[in-house]
């Protein structure tokens, strides 16, 4: 039998490889799409409740709208985000988080 | 849903994501972000969102990930070889990653929502219609009434009778971002304007 606590493991397992996948890895892309991997995995888990906490026997479609506001900030982040990369990768012909050391103290 | 698909789905999406986390060239890496996504969307329609995963495999596995893919191949990014690895940020990345997700299990199984599966927590559709309050329209009524969910039509009017201002706000953060590309890309010209 499924129950919302199976799905948000595998929500929380999801947010926890993106994670590790943020800390880790040094590939600025790479990187971002661990953050992309995160931000799905907190849909999971509001998509989850929203099911599973029935408003007059019907899901509780506040939850899905948070989650449409988030896939639309998201899409919006990745382009933002993106050309961020291309103009740093113009500056530093790299995209090695590494080379990029400005700010450290 | 039978529970073995429930495990397949859970099994394509975390399985492509680890592909992602340890894929040494990024198309690999993109490729499997967007298989990870669809198997993701799989999920939201399990969970009766249909809408919600259809906009999942139309934005992100769709518009997202090619947009991905067309910077990695703009770019030129090849795969990284003989590098290093960064043996610290990898060993505090799978312990942080470990401990999270053995807090997260003792959390939800300490909580009631091992209790609440989808048999015992089922739609009521052809009671909800009498239910319904402002969103009662015709169309949603009917549908209710027909014994099919009307997913879309539901997210449309909460979000347009509640959310009306987020939504435009929303639509400006759209607009931002895009001015915002538009001026990170423009290529900084010196001498003659």
């Amino acid at each position: 039998m499924i129950t919302l606590g199976h799905y948000l493991v595998v929500s929380g397992m999801l947010f926890a490889l993106g994670l590790a996948g943020v800390i880790a890895r040094r590939n600025i892309i790479i990187v971002y799409m661990c953050l992309e991997m995160m931000l799905s995995a907190a849909n999971l888990a509001l998509v989850g409740f929203s099911r599973f906490h029935l408003v007059n026997g019907l899901p509780d479609y506040t939850a899905q709208s948070l989650v449409f506001f988030t896939i639309t900030v998201a899409a919006a982040e990745v382009a933002v985000g993106l050309a961020i990369i291309v103009a740093l990768f113009r500056s530093k012909q790299s995209v090695d988080v590494e080379s990029v050391t400005k700010l450290q103290g | 849903m039978p529970p073995l698909l429930f495990y397949l789905l859970a099994l394509i999406t975390l399985g492509f994501g680890f592909m992602v986390v340890t894929g040494r060239n990024p198309v690999t890496c993109a490729l499997s972000l967007a298989a990870s996504f669809v198997g993701l969307a799989a999920l939201f329609l399990s969970l009766d969102a249909y809408f919600i995963g259809i906009i999942q495999i139309l934005v992100y596995a769709g518009a997202v990930m090619v947009l991905f893919l067309f910077i990695i191949m703009l770019l030129d990014i090849k795969a990284e070889e003989g590098k290093k690895l960064n043996l610290p940020a990898i060993v505090s990345g799978v312990l942080l990653a470990v401990l999270l997700t053995i807090q997260i299990i003792a959390v939800v199984s300490g909580t009631g929502f091992a209790k609440k599966s989808t048999a015992n927590t089922p739609l009521e559709l052809a009671e909800a219609a009498g239910k319904l309050g402002r969103a009662a329209l015709p169309t949603i009524t009917n549908d209710l009434k027909a014994g099919t969910l009307p997913d879309a039509k539901l997210i449309g009017f909460t979000l347009f009778d509640q959310y009306g201002f987020h939504l435009q706000v929303i639509g400006l953060l759209l607009l931002v971002g895009t001015i915002g590309v538009v001026v990170l890309s423009k290529r900084e010209r010196s001498g003659t304007p």
